[in-house]
């Protein structure tokens, strides 16, 4: 097997910007080893998510990543972990890769002690260093990550903010008084809109007058991406962050596609039809097309990816088990984190009217 | 000395940006224009560009900014022109600044202050002139204040910025240009006021006024005038209204076993309502010789024309009319 190989990507469609991303990317086989996994090993988590779900130990929201995988795996690996990122509720993906191990985004999800947020967030509230979620409101993230950038830029630290939405966040007004400031400000913010062509049960079609979300921000340069190929993903970041970093902001529209759908209780099929869901399995899939290059180019065996499917599986089943095992946040750990430093004496009232409870 | 609540503000921010050179302002009109109020006047002349902020009218926008700046590590005052506006942007303060260090199991600390005018102003009609102080307070994570004085405002608003929490800080509308004599503790860049405590502006032995922002001024007023009937008012400015000083409140009350309630803001879950509740759930209720009574904004959106609108907010008679009929003297 070679050590590296290039590969053509699909040129991006460009809004207010005379250059693009490269087409052309070179590829260690280190590096596609790594990417392999990573998308493997979300797609195999959120598989998990659904089936405890499923078995009811997954409760309220639970919207799964499944089919985007090459959407953040492809923005971390043009980023630093000093660089920022938040995102809205399809959080999962995006813990893991910023550093939450498959076992803390479980039992997150499952609602125990052991959680990234010690089962107070849930699905949608995942935060690692420098992953500021995790929002429940749709588009409110958006302002926030222009502040996030606000303090990279203040700070002079050099780093960046991706600032990610939905097509559906898309509509909402904040989004676009956030990109306004973010413009007159130069802030190193690059937005990026994840279009999965459905916000909840409503195509882009029905939704939107544009959906050319790349373009969406009039003023501000954008492009769109092949969002299922995580090459032209981590590509396009690449060329953003320079860009931002020495522009002010950047808009990008990673289109993908979500297998699942919108959450748990909706089956995804009342406004789409699984011979739609059936073909982008078939001729988009991020994984498997990745997968393919892979082997076309002889940089990686079959072999090897085989292992890591074990390996992944493997990784993933006993996460599950150890979540699953784990115990739940005892009572008295709900009324801490309230307040930061709070006074020595401060108490919060309980359901009970007479108890007041200590809080940390 | 004698200074203005604008100035108290002022000298407030000033002196808090000076100290951390994480802390900045931002807001609409803050630095070219000097405020809408003049409560940010020659800070962006001193300061410059990087910590005295224009925003364009964008509430929501710019209050999210302000709260994503607040996690990643800054400390933004985040001035809404007046409070009737933050409602454009009450997602991002509910939301966004005060859930976040819970939901994030202590990871994400928000350190930002929201301030700028509220309570009914003059003229201004209904969508100009309402208290926010009940909207704000019944929210956890969050600290709400209410100062009246200048002194209040000076310290509260240095703790606020100080403060390791989002704070909502609740000025009054049409007190800017009243001056109050200031100590030199006060006038000192050490001042802080602690947050959650009560002040008690007036001792007496008959009856307890606790009320908070311009209608302290107002139980004063009438504490004045009572006392020349012989009638000797406590009057408890509380400063803070989250967290409340419940303490300081019962034990005036065991000691007049009357409770008045005073506010601009509408009775129905108001700060009034709060009070009462807590001190007839407390084990002091009993120490009640009559009736809690509540004096309150009407309960209607503030009407323009003045003779309405002067009976849409407490007036002095309304507290002096109150206090006699819980002690039931005439």
């Amino acid at each position: 097997a070679s050590t590296e190989a290039t590969f053509e990507v699909a040129q991006c469609k460009l809004h207010k910007l005379e250059q693009g991303p490269a087409t052309t990317v070179t590829c260690t086989r280190e590096d596609a080893l790594k990417y392999y996994r990573q998308m493997q090993t979300i797609r195999r988590m959120e598989t998990t998510a659904g089936n405890l779900y499923k078995s009811k130990q997954i409760r309220g929201f639970c919207h799964l990543y499944s089919g985007q995988e090459a959407c953040c795996v492809g923005m971390e690996n043009s980023i630093t972990p000093e660089d920022s990122v938040i995102t809205a509720y399809r959080a999962h993906g995006w813990a893991y890769i910023r550093g939450i191990s498959v076992h803390g985004v479980l039992a997150e999800l499952i609602g125990k002690k052991t959680g990234c947020a010690q089962g107070k967030g849930g699905s949608m509230h995942m935060y690692a260093k420098n992953f500021y979620g995790g929002n429940g409101i749709v588009g409110a993230q958006v302002p926030l990550g222009a502040g996030i950038a606000f303090t990279q830029k203040y700070l002079n630290n050099g780093n960046i903010c991706i600032t990610l939405y939905g097509d559906g966040a898309a509509n909402q007004g904040q989004v676009y008084e956030a990109f306004n400031i973010a413009m007159l400000w130069k802030l190193p913010c690059i937005f990026v809109c994840e279009n999965n062509g459905y916000g909840m049960g409503t195509s882009v079609e029905r939704a939107s007058y544009s959906t050319d979300y790349y373009t969406r921000g009039d003023y501000m340069p954008g492009l769109r991406v092949d969002g299922m190929d995580v090459l032209a993903v981590k590509e396009a970041t690449r060329f953003a962050k320079d860009y931002v970093l020495k522009n002010g902001p950047l808009l990008i529209e990673c289109a993908t596609y979500r297998y699942s759908g919108h959450s748990m209780s909706d089956p995804g099929t009342s406004y789409r039809t699984r011979e739609e869901i059936q073909e982008v399995r078939q001729t988009r899939d991020p994984i498997t097309s990745f997968k393919q290059k892979l082997l076309e180019t002889n940089l990686v065996t079959e072999d090897e990816m085989k292992k890591i499917d074990q390996d992944v599986r493997k990784e993933v089943t006993e996460s599950e088990k150890l979540a699953i095992a784990d115990t739940g946040p005892p009572l008295e750990d709900m009324y801490d984190h309230i307040y930061v430093q709070p006074e020595a004496d401060f108490k919060v009232r309980t359901c009970d009217p007479v108890t007041m409870v200590a809080s940390r | 000395s004698q200074l203005t609540v604008r100035d108290a503000l002022n000298a407030a921010i000033d002196e808090e940006i000076k100290r951390d050179d994480k802390v900045f302002l931002l807001g609409e009109e803050v630095a070219l224009y000097d405020g809408a109020y003049k409560v940010s006047r020659g800070l962006h002349k001193t300061y410059g560009d990087k910590r005295v902020i224009d925003t364009p009218i964008t509430e929501m926008g710019f209050a999210g900014i302000a709260v994503g700046a607040a996690m990643a590590g800054l400390k933004p005052i985040c001035e809404f022109m007046t409070f009737n506006f933050s409602m454009q942007a009450i997602d991002q303060v509910i939301n966004s600044a005060a859930k976040t260090f819970y939901m994030s199991a202590g990871q994400v600390p928000v350190p930002i202050v929201f301030r700028g005018p509220n309570g009914a102003a003059a003229g201004v009609g209904a969508q100009h002139s309402q208290c926010f102080a009940s909207w704000y307070s019944t929210c956890p994570g969050l600290k709400v204040l209410s100062p009246f004085s200048s002194e209040d405002c000076k310290g509260l608003l240095k703790a606020a910025i100080r403060d390791p929490n989002p704070v909502v800080f609740l000025e009054n509308e049409i007190m800017y240009g009243t001056s109050f004599e200031m100590s030199d503790e006060a006038m000192s860049e050490d001042f802080v006021i602690p947050i959650g405590k009560a002040k008690i502006e007036r001792q007496g032995n008959h009856i307890t006024l606790v009320s908070h922002s311009r209608y302290v001024g107002h139980c004063l007023e009438a504490a004045n005038e009572l006392a020349g009937q012989g009638v000797e008012c406590e009057v408890i400015n509380l400063r803070s209204i989250r967290p409340m000083d419940e303490e300081t409140i019962v034990k005036s009350v065991m000691k007049t076993n009357h409770l008045v309630t005073v506010e601009g803001g509408w009775p129905q879950c108001g700060i009034g309502s709060e009070i009462c509740a807590r001190v007839i759930e407390s084990k002091f209720f009993n120490y009640l010789d009559a009736p809690v009574l509540r004096v309150t904004g009407a309960d209607l959106p503030t009407p323009y024309a003045k003779q309405l609108e002067d009976n849409s907010f407490p007036q002095t008679h309304n507290i002096v009319g109150a206090v006699k009929k819980s002690l039931n003297i005439s």
